[in-house]
């Protein structure tokens, strides 16, 4: 009898897991399971410096998912995504610092104002008709204002910054995210993993259709009776409060906030730039785009060292030719280009 | 505070902002004709800021005599980036453009903080501490000198597509893409010429930005986001509405910076934008489109 | 018997030009009505209006009894009016498919269950076999076709069709009228189809209106419009019949 409970309890999840991978192909599984299981053992085979960098594209590979949903999905081009991370950050650095609150309680915190914050520019935007890149412009001017605002907000510390206790925890401490590298490459790889998962339930469900007609054609998405103004708002949403998410992760991983990092336009540029590489709409482009582009950057860095050339300003360089030679000559991106050479098709992009 | 104060910091205000409206009325301009959204336009003005800064510093020539030859480089360089780099993009979907000039944007800034460093340049003018006296009134004579110029400039753009018979071929690509093809019009170097245009405005207000701001290479993200701000506020597609837009938004800063601190200034002029959005989402001076 | 819809009066101007001026008419449940006229007449404009992509300046649109008159054009879509564009708009980038599972998915909310319904859809169209290609690689006829079978994936008591025989060969216009006539008879559903191919506005039509500047100046049996002389001297007197 109880066994019989448990095992209806559990059906749903088991169907849900079962349908995640419908029609997907032998290949792409066996890709996806490659992947996942050697990102799983690589704590035990690098340095500490190849772990933080491995850190880093996780986290762009997270915050590119939570991006592409708005403009992959449902065609809203955001450049003002900084502004998620920075209250993410800010919200649950605060509650950590001042009252003691664990930061998986402050996300609680950090969920509704986030939505509240994307809810707010897509409700300017989609009810006024600011569209394509006027909305773009709308998103760098929100987050440019919460840079301003908290760069004088003495309850932060405004511009001089906000700093966590950095405790030097024995052992790892995954409820307060206190811990050693390790701890944090596993969090942001759940993380990851959560967030594409996240996201092809979405584009496989009736939202994700919706929001695809969004994309390509408003007008006759509205004329097959789609309210788009309710879809958009709700591609916001997800995306804020997905995206919210990684700024947490930041404030725990790095121990400081400056609004003069965490809000800046070229944080909201990283965001886009590992899905703009990797294919902008597709499941994969995201983490493709954020392996190759932090590789590169990292290669760059390693052989500027090696010549002992220090010159701040090349990897942005770096990133503006890649961004540059990117929109030129693979305007899809390369996951989809890649995709076709190696012979694994991904439904519906 | 006494009324001369306000007086004095607004007529300040409208100044900048003619400077800010030149500025802008280059993005309009582009917007307009190639229906391109230069996100480098802050950038663009940057490099017409550090030339005036290295003229000055090293050959000592003044920033008003350098306006027209840095007016002119920056001519070359947006009439080669339209017809080398955008013209190809024109049939691209309108995120694909903008891609394309962010990439372009973050290039400019970060080669020029790899040329000149993170600190900030600046002129030093033998007039950089006049000013004139009118009863309460007193003026700076670099915003003054600077204010005249943009006006100078504005109205020599004015004319030119009101009477240039080249001038007035632009126009006619901007009304009608289609129609100016069929009737012979070698529309992709009247786009060249129009991002030349655009971009000798901007480079022309970047030398008179010099004789008002410090330059550092990070200012370009902030002018674009200005600029866009001013263009949206005053309407776009509106010249008239660039100018306006520029002076609402330099009195707006200045009072801001009065009132609380030059810092936050910015947020005043996004504010300006939300409630234009708000309340005239087709800007000032705009027309109402369906 | 009332009218499953009915417009009254319905004016719209442009800057000064009025495009639809007065225009009254009615479409009973199960009818196949007919609007044509000549180019600018305002048979388009007046199509927008009722779709609710426009709104009408003057005058009234009832839908089963509902006034319908400037509801946005989803809300519309919602209580059973489709339609599809004098330029084909299908979403370009997405499978056949996908196209109609998002038309099915409104009233549909089992992803599952559109994806079936959709395949119905196509069978009946001829589009089954070409379910996986990318909507933009296809044909004009079959992209018209997809058209159709998007805006019937939403379940509609009213289709609007704006031009769908425009820019195809005759045998693919007796396809489409096939087509339309076995949803008309077969299947219980009223259209509203715009068109400028007399041949098969004679062939479908139960009903015909004849619009020119804007204006209603002939409605009836398709026979008897093709004798008025008023109908003859604006429009069919430039072609062929």
């Amino acid at each position: 009898m109880a066994a019989k409970t448990s095992a209806s309890f559990v059906d749903p999840f088991i169907r849900i897991a079962v349908s995640l991978f419908e029609d997907v192909s032998r290949q792409t599984i066996a890709l996806l399971g490659i992947l996942l299981a050697s990102l799983l053992i690589v704590p035990w085979l690098v340095n500490d410096y190849l772990l933080t960098v491995l850190i880093v594209v996780l986290y762009f590979a997270f915050t590119g998912q939570a991006w592409n949903i708005m403009m992959g999905f449902a065609g809203q081009l955001s450049l003002g995504h900084a502004i998620y991370v920075g209250l993410g950050a800010y919200i649950a650095a605060v509650l950590f610092a001042r009252f003691g609150i664990a930061p998986w309680i402050g996300f609680l915190a950090v969920i509704p104002v986030a939505a509240a914050c994307g809810a707010t520019i897509g409700f300017l935007a989609f009810r006024f008709r600011v569209a394509g890149v006027y909305f773009a412009i709308l998103t760098i001017a929100f987050a440019e204002f919460a840079r301003i605002g908290f760069d004088h907000l003495d309850y932060v510390n405004a511009s001089a910054g906000l700093f966590l206790p950095v405790a030097q925890y024995a052992r790892n401490d995954l409820w307060h995210l206190r811990g050693n590298p390790t701890m944090f490459y596993y969090v942001i790889l759940a993380a990851a993993a959560f967030a594409f998962v996240v996201c092809r339930a979405l584009l496989k469900s009736r939202i994700g259709y919706f929001w695809l007609a969004i994309r390509e054609d408003e007008q006759a998405a509205r004329a097959a009776g789609i309210d788009t103004f309710r879809y958009k708002m709700a591609a916001v949403m997800i995306s804020a409060v997905i995206t919210s998410f990684a700024g947490v992760f930041y404030a725990f991983f790095y121990n400081n906030l400056f609004p003069e990092q965490v809000f800046n336009i070229s944080r909201s540029i990283e965001i886009i730039l590992g899905p703009i590489i990797g294919g902008i709409g597709t499941l994969f482009g995201p983490i493709l785009g954020a392996f190759v582009l932090t590789g590169l950057a990292e290669l760059l860095n390693a052989a500027m060292a090696a010549i002992g050339f220090d010159l701040p300003g090349a990897k942005q360089v770096f990133y503006g030719i890649c961004l540059l030679l990117v929109v030129v000559a693979l305007p899809e991106g390369v996951w989809p280009w890649l995709a076709r050479r190696i012979g694994v098709s991904e439904s519906r992009q | 505070m006494p009324i001369d104060v306000y007086l004095n910091v607004a007529v300040a205000g409208i100044l900048t902002g003619l400077v800010y409206g030149l500025m802008a009325l280059g993005l309009s301009v582009i917007f307009g004709v190639v229906r391109v959204v230069n996100f480098a336009h802050g950038e663009m003005m940057s490099i017409a800021m550090y030339l005036t800064v290295l003229l000055f510093s090293g050959l000592h020539l003044d920033p008003l005599v350098m306006l027209v030859p840095i007016a002119a480089v920056l001519f070359v360089f947006g009439y080669a980036l339209q017809a080398g780099l955008i013209n190809p993009f024109i049939s691209r979907p309108e995120h694909s453009q903008f891609l394309l000039l962010v990439a372009l944007a973050l290039i400019i800034v970060n080669a020029l903080l790899i040329l000149f460093g993170p600190d900030a340049r600046t002129v030093q003018t033998s007039y950089a501490f006049d000013s004139f006296q009118w009863g309460a009134l007193i003026v700076d004579a670099t915003k003054l000198y600077a204010g005249a110029a943009a006006i100078i400039a504005a109205a020599l753009l004015f004319a030119f597509f009101r009477f240039a018979p080249v001038g007035k071929a632009i126009r006619a690509c901007a009304d009608n893409y289609t129609g100016a093809l069929v009737v012979g019009l070698d529309v992709k170097r009247l786009y060249a010429l129009t991002f030349g245009i655009g971009a000798a405005c901007v480079g022309a207000a970047g030398v008179m930005m010099t004789l008002i701001v410090d330059v550092t290479p990070m200012i370009g993200p902030a002018y674009t986001l200005l600029a866009f701000v001013i263009v949206i506020t005053g309407g776009l597609g509106s010249m008239a509405g660039a100018l306006l837009g520029g002076l609402l938004i330099g009195v707006t800063e200045a009072l801001a910076g009065l009132l609380f601190t030059p810092s936050a200034k910015s947020m005043f002029a996004f504010a300006i934008l939300v409630l234009v959005l708000l309340f005239r989402p087709q800007g000032i001076l705009g027309k109402r489109s369906i | 018997m009332t009218a499953l819809l009915s417009l009254k009066r319905v004016s719209k101007r442009f800057r000064g030009l009025l495009a639809v001026d007065g225009v009254s008419f009615a479409v009973s449940a199960g009818d196949l009505f007919a609007i044509i006229g000549p180019n600018g007449a305002g048979k388009t404009t007046l199509f927008n209006m009722i779709a609710g992509a426009i709104v009408p300046d003057q005058g009234s649109i009832n839908f089963a009894g509902k006034p319908i008159g400037g509801l946005p054009a989803d809300a519309v879509c919602r209580r059973g009016i489709a339609r599809t564009f004098q330029i084909v708009r299908p979403f370009p980038a997405l499978t056949v498919e996908d196209n109609v599972i998002i038309g099915a998915l409104l009233h549909i909310r089992d992803v599952g269950k559109a994806r079936t319904r959709a395949g119905e859809i196509l069978r009946s169209l001829d589009l089954f076999e070409q379910r996986n290609r990318i909507a933009a690689t296809l044909t004009l006829p079959d992209r018209k076709r997809l058209e159709v079978a998007r805006a019937l994936a939403t379940e509609p008591r009213l289709l609007l069709l704006d031009e769908v025989m425009a820019g195809l060969r005759p045998t693919e216009s007796d396809r489409m009228v096939a087509i339309l006539r076995s949803l008309n008879r077969d299947n219980g559903l009223t259209i509203v189809l715009i068109e400028h191919v007399m041949r098969a506005v004679m062939a479908l039509a139960s009903n015909v209106l004849v619009l020119d500047h804007g204006i209603a100046i002939a409605q009836g049996k398709p026979e008897a419009i093709v004798r008025d002389s008023a109908v003859v001297q604006s429009y069919l007197g430039a072609e062929p019949v």
